[in-house]
């Protein structure tokens, strides 16, 4: 039985606590033994997209301390592990860059460790839906991530039906979201547009970041199906 | 003085601009995307860069090479170490050689240099020959994208611009426009005292000027005036002529998705004794303007950019706000991490927010720039790093003044296990009174940003963390599995 530490990021434990919830679920179903070392809080992927390594940084060596004790560190984020494999070699130095590589090359996002390295697709989840998946650019293009994702909706019985263009950004961006909502606003319409005209019943991503900046704009304009984390709707479908 | 925000606000309640921003890059995203696929134009790209990166580790080397082989192939090779020196350079060889007017091809170093109204304000006419500048100078206004300078106009507003020119109203049918810029063109290409181009290449072993173009103009303007200014900026130069099909290859490829442009103009001097064409002088002005001083700092790579474009077209910031929103020569990806390296501006330092991190753009780089990551680097440098001529250099120099103390201090309290729990716990509490058990509110203080535009989502009830111990006192906390 595989040991998992989950990573499961401070927006997911503070603004969509199901998110953590359908990943352990799933982890479970898929046959790991999943511990939450308490002591974890952020990866510190503001601090760095805001120009402030040093921030950064103290995050980071915080997170390496936790995390390396375990084989396999698993998040229910893109965005926060290619936080950690792309620039917590690059951020630490020292004694500290061996650990960080240690902890980096271990640490792997959620449908990713799934598929990729535990080679499991069905994790007996029954899903109904018709759902599009938005590709979020750091599991896409730091992680090299695209099918994974899909192929564990599609083992479930889900419709994966594809937009125009799931490859763009959806404009989340971390604090770009919030330093110009002028251009951030405009781009999650796009998205969202796009996502409509695939007449999916759900939208769906790896990253809480894209989710509740899409779902937030979907509330606001009214354009676009509910987007929901795809550990969320793969876990729904465990229900007996 | 705007700002970015504005000027990005401005443009997307542009519905013209709106209209051609989304045929222009719906149909170069597609073009990439094709591109993209094909397993030979990925070796090309390894190659090119290489290539790229090889030369601009040796900048000053492969200068020196060039400008040698120049010289001995009869050209006056100048070295220009600021824009102004290179304006002073190309105004003085003006006015000794009684230059009336000026036909120029496609030149993103001129428009750095500021060069048209500084040969304006000696009484030469300019003529921009490029059919996109054409369009842009006679709106007077600048170009909106390096490969295609007025991407953002309409055909009704090319029309006008035309008709005005013509005197009388012309048809708007894009076929009868080229022409009638055709005509006008002709004259001045064969009535210019003086042509000025760019350069997308030099190689420094033969000293081979190579311009690559669609419509044939560059060719006119380097050969047809009785004098020839090439403008090359430094890291144009590349080791040898052996080089140029890959980069050339490269280049058009990404800018495009074409094989290789209509126009591949190669020139070695200036007209030669049994030459039937060419100009009887040609000279390089080869233009630094900051560009050295990146040599062998972590914005070096930044110089192997070939200017094709594929960074603006696949960005989606690029998308949204077009080129103009930027107020810079270079606008896009590759203007986000150059403009504040080059222009000394410090109103350009906000440029570096202009973009998701989305990583589109490093993708699309033929030439292998890591343009994400710089703009990450260069939101840090600009943050703490003082702006003066040795800026940016390749050793760390002290801090200016502690503005990270905010995230200093917070990374402090979230590497704390007590800190992150007592912080969070009370952000919780205070949104969740504010959110009045809604799951989504119009607003919340802190968030005013995310809140212009969209739902902000509150706190739940119970924190993760709170859960997972909930279980580990009862596992059957969760229902079903556990």
């Amino acid at each position: 039985m595989p040991d998992v530490a989950l990573f499961v990021t401070c927006m997911v434990d503070n603004l969509t606590p199901n998110v953590g919830v359908a990943t352990v679920k799933l982890l479970e179903a898929a046959g790991c033994s999943v511990t939450f070392p308490e002591a974890q809080s952020c990866c510190g992927q503001p601090a760095v997209n805001s120009g402030e390594p040093e921030a950064a940084s103290a995050l980071a060596r915080h997170f390496v301390e936790v995390f390396e004790p375990f084989d396999a560190v698993v998040s229910p984020s893109g965005s926060c592990a290619a936080m950690v494999r792309h620039w917590y070699p690059q951020l630490l130095d020292g004694a500290w860059k061996p650990r960080a590589d240690a902890v980096a090359a271990r640490t792997h996002e959620l449908s990713s460790y799934l598929v990729d390295v535990l080679g499991c697709t069905d994790l007996g989840a029954r899903v109904q839906s018709r759902v599009t998946v938005h590709d979020a650019c750091h599991a896409l293009r730091v992680l090299g991530l695209k099918s994974a994702p899909r192929r564990l909706l599609e083992a479930a019985g889900a419709e994966v039906v594809e937009m125009s263009e799931p490859e763009i950004c959806c404009g989340f961006g971390g604090t770009f979201a919030e330093k110009h909502p002028e251009i951030s606003g405009p781009m999650a319409d796009d998205k969202l547009a796009q996502a409509a005209a695939t007449d999916a019943d759900v939208l769906t991503a790896g990253d809480t970041g894209c989710l509740l900046h899409l779902e937030g704009r979907r509330r606001r304009s009214g354009v676009g199906p509910p987007a929901v984390h795809f550990a969320e709707i793969l876990a729904r479908g465990l229900e007996p | 003085m705007t700002r970015l925000s504005d000027r990005a606000s401005a443009a997307i309640a542009d519905e013209n601009l709106q209209t051609s921003l989304r045929t222009l890059t719906s149909g170069l995203r597609s073009i990439a995307r094709h591109v993209g696929q094909d397993p030979a134009v990925a070796d090309r790209r390894a190659a090119a860069t290489h290539i790229r990166q090889e030369t601009v580790a040796d900048l000053d080397h492969w200068v020196d090479e060039a400008a040698q082989s120049l010289t001995a192939t009869g050209c006056t090779v100048h070295h220009a170490a600021t824009r102004d020196d290179a304006v002073r350079i190309i105004r003085g060889l003006a006015l000794q050689e009684q230059v009336r007017l000026v036909v120029k091809g496609k030149s993103m170093a001129t428009e750095e240099m500021h060069l048209n109204p500084a040969l304006e304000a000696d009484g030469i006419e300019v003529v921009e020959t490029d059919l996109g500048e054409y369009i842009v100078q006679l709106a007077h206004e600048p170009p909106s994208h390096i490969v295609g300078p007025a991407l953002h106009k309409r055909l009704p507003e090319i029309t006008e611009l035309f008709s005005q020119v013509a005197g009388r109203q012309l048809a708007e049918d894009p076929q009868a426009l080229c022409t009638f810029a055709r005509v006008e063109l002709r004259d001045k290409f064969l009535t210019a005292g003086m042509g000025i181009t760019g350069a997308n290449f030099v190689a420094a072993d033969t000293g081979t000027i190579v311009l690559v173009t669609n419509e044939g103009n560059g060719r006119m303007c380097s050969s047809l005036p009785r004098i020839h200014v090439a403008v090359v900026p430094v890291e144009k130069v590349v080791p040898r002529l052996a080089d140029i099909p890959t980069l050339v290859g490269a280049l058009v490829n990404a800018a495009t998705g074409q094989p290789l442009t209509t126009y591949v103009s190669m020139i070695t001097g200036p007209r030669r004794a049994d030459d039937v064409d060419g100009p009887e002088e040609l000279h390089v002005v080869f233009l630094d303007h900051g560009r050295r001083r990146l040599v062998g700092t972590k914005y070096q790579p930044m110089l192997a950019c070939v200017r094709c474009g594929a960074c603006l077209n696949a960005c989606p910031v690029y998308a949204k706000i077009g080129g103009h929103a930027y107020d810079s020569v270079y606008s896009g990806p590759m203007g986000v991490v150059l403009t504040p390296l080059l222009s000394g501006r410090p109103e350009d330092d906000e440029l570096v927010e202009a973009s998701s991190l989305c990583g589109a753009c490093t993708e699309a780089c033929p030439v292998g720039i890591p343009l994400a990551d710089l703009i990450v680097h260069l939101r840090a440098d600009l943050r703490t790093r003082p702006r003066d001529a040795s800026w940016p250099q390749s050793t760390p120099v002290p801090r200016r003044r502690p503005r990270g103390w905010r995230w200093n201090g917070w990374a402090r309290v979230w590497s704390s296990p007590v800190g992150y729990r007592l912080s969070t716990a009370a952000a919780r509490r205070g949104a969740r009174t504010l959110g009045r058990g809604r799951p989504w509110v119009r607003r919340l203080p802190g968030a005013k940003g995310w809140a212009a535009q969209r739902d902000v989502p509150v706190p739940a009830a119970r924190s993760f963390r709170s859960q997972w111990r909930a279980r580990q006192r009862d596992p059957r906390a969760w229902g079903g599995l556990g």
